[in-house]
């Protein structure tokens, strides 16, 4: 069965959405992104929708799915590069995608996620033990 | 009576009917000489009867959407929507076709001075064919000056709706003038390619220039800034005058979860905090320095 | 007004779904619309095809070229058997829905396009037929 492919960066989840989507596709993508941030205790996704042309109230449901899921496993959601006709579109159909953060390219979103989720942070604290372990070597 | 008797007398007739034609036109106060030669026009109207007289060849008096008027509409449109693009008044417009009844019937009384029954019949069929193309006339008239308010209503649009880029990551977007649906989808337009373009993260709307608020404009407004939203940018309301911000109030219009600013500049410092920027004036970085 | 090109498709399946709005993209693109307005009236399109799906187990789609006073546009005409909508006017409120979802559907699906007609007759289908004008007005 077709599936959108989900890469490992660190401590996120990338998606790429190249195509456009019909639900059992949609739906795939949510089940696959759950069970993936469970698996790997993932802190933050990242989705790329730069390449969608159509965001419709379904569409847009899975996103809000993905997020509040997400979050409960305490995961932040970043979807990134909505295209403006896009941006307009969902508005005027009246979706705002509460709960999910945006950003305007893949390189703010990780940005994003780094300020959102402190991982940063942890990350030089797990450097300091490391340095602290093999300092009395 | 043959249709086709009258059609082959006005096709002899041709070079009569043009002169008294053009005699019409250039005897008529409303001649704008000023706006069309009489080379110009006396070409026009030699090309516009060439067309109708071939039309009624055929012996249709009566249908002017058949096929063999078309290229007497096709002439005919041309002429009107030229005229409505170089200022001609609709009456000016109309007439030039209903001078050429006058020319007509000329030719048809003088010719059937004898047998006014018939006369009568020929009149009443030119009356008609005149009038039907009179009325296309002007439909195409209106449709030329529809276009050009069409054009008009753009380039307003066009021109009103600047994307500033006041620092890099910050744009701005001053509006002027009312905010309806149709402005609404330009600015947004407008402001997102720019926000895709340039990437910036901010996005000032300024709306000093708005004349008032109503809950249909700030519905407009809250539209503007979830899309700008959407696309991973933030929005900040800037000039909102006391007035504006009464009605705001008194129409129950919910902005909490939107940025206002009651001026550009207070709307820019919170951009520069935003962005982790500070401005100071450079003479006080010296003196801070010759403390230290 | 007069009907320059006329087609329909049937539509069963969420597979169905894709190809659908490619069509009507093709149509948008041809009377040269803007963006915008074709993501506007694909995702108006998607929304109605979806309805379609969920409450009548598919229908039937008619896609018209248009064209009035000088202006074109595409016409889309959804047609259902299904088992009908009870109170249009309530279907036609925002946030009102019988099947789950964010009651987007109808209203937000009005906002997009230029013109929007809804009857239905309980037992025995619905018919949308929406328009959409190349400059969006």
């Amino acid at each position: 069965m077709e599936r959108i492919p989900i890469l490992k960066m660190g401590p996120f989840l990338l998606v790429t959405i190249q195509v456009d989507l019909y639900d059992r596709l949609a739906l795939n993508l949510e089940n696959d992104l759950i069970t993936m941030v469970s698996k790997t205790g993932a802190r933050g996704v990242l989705i790329d929708i730069s390449a969608v042309t159509i965001v419709d109230s379904f569409m847009g449901r899975i996103l809000g799915n993905i997020a509040s899921m997400s979050r409960i496993m305490d995961a932040e959601t970043v979807v990134v590069g909505m295209q403006p006709a896009v941006a307009i579109t969902l508005v005027e159909l009246g979706l705002t995608l509460q709960g999910v953060h945006t950003a305007l390219n893949v390189e703010r979103g990780m940005d994003l996620l780094y300020k959102k989720t402190d991982v940063l942070l942890d990350q030089n604290q797990e450097e300091e033990e490391e340095a602290a372990e093999q300092d009395p070597e | 009576m043959d249709t086709n008797t009258t059609a082959r007398l006005l096709l002899r007739k041709k070079q009569d009917i043009l002169v008294n034609w053009m005699e019409n036109q250039l005897a008529d106060d409303t001649l704008r000489d000023d706006l069309i030669s009489n080379e110009e026009l006396n070409k026009q109207s030699e090309e516009l009867l060439d067309g109708l007289l071939k039309a009624v060849s055929h012996g249709n008096f009566e249908n002017i959407y058949s096929p063999e008027y078309e290229q007497t509409l096709d002439t005919l449109g041309d002429i009107s929507i030229t005229r409505a693009r170089q200022g001609f008044s609709p009456r000016e417009t109309n007439l030039y076709v209903l001078s050429l009844k006058q020319a007509l019937t000329d030719v048809l009384e003088q010719e059937h001075l004898n047998d006014p029954a018939l006369l009568y019949k020929e009149v009443i069929l030119i009356n008609k064919l005149l009038d039907n193309l009179s009325i296309a006339t002007f439909e195409t008239y209106l449709k030329g000056r529809e276009e050009v308010i069409l054009r008009q209503t753009d380039e307003l649009n066009e021109i009103s709706t600047p994307v500033i880029r006041v620092w890099d990551g910050i744009l701005a977007l001053p509006i002027i003038g009312t905010l309806d649906s149709s402005r609404t989808q330009i600015v947004m337009e407008n402001l997102l390619q720019e926000i895709v373009n340039t990437g910036s993260s901010i996005a000032i709307l300024d709306i000093s220039g708005v004349p008032a608020v109503d809950s249909l404009v700030a519905q407009h407004l809250i539209k503007t800034v979830s899309a700008t939203r959407l696309m991973g940018a933030e929005c900040i309301i800037s000039g909102i005058r006391a007035e504006i911000a009464q009605t705001i109030v008194h129409l129950g219009i919910d902005l909490s979860n939107i940025r206002t600013k009651s001026t550009l500049a207070s709307a820019l410092q919170i951009a520069f905090e935003m962005l982790n920027l500070q401005v100071r004036k450079t003479g006080q970085t010296s003196v801070t320095k010759l403390l230290r | 007004m007069i009907t320059m090109t006329k087609d329909t498709m049937e539509i069963v399946r969420e597979q169905d779904v894709v190809p659908f709005r490619n069509r009507v993209k093709e149509l948008a693109t041809k009377i040269g619309m803007s963006l915008v307005n074709q993501t506007k009236l694909i995702t108006a399109a998607s929304e109605l095809v979806r309805n379609m799906l969920k409450y009548a187990n598919g229908g039937k789609v008619t896609l018209e070229l248009i064209s009035k006073a000088g202006q074109s546009g595409v016409r889309l005409t959804f047609t259902d058997k299904g088992p009908g909508i009870a109170d249009i006017q309530q279907a036609m409120q925002d946030g009102f829905s019988t099947g789950r979802s964010l009651g987007l559907g109808l209203p937000g699906t009005r906002r997009l396009v230029n013109e929007f007609a809804i009857s239905s007759v309980v037992g025995e289908g619905t018919t949308v037929t929406v328009t959409h004008w190349k400059n969006g007005r």
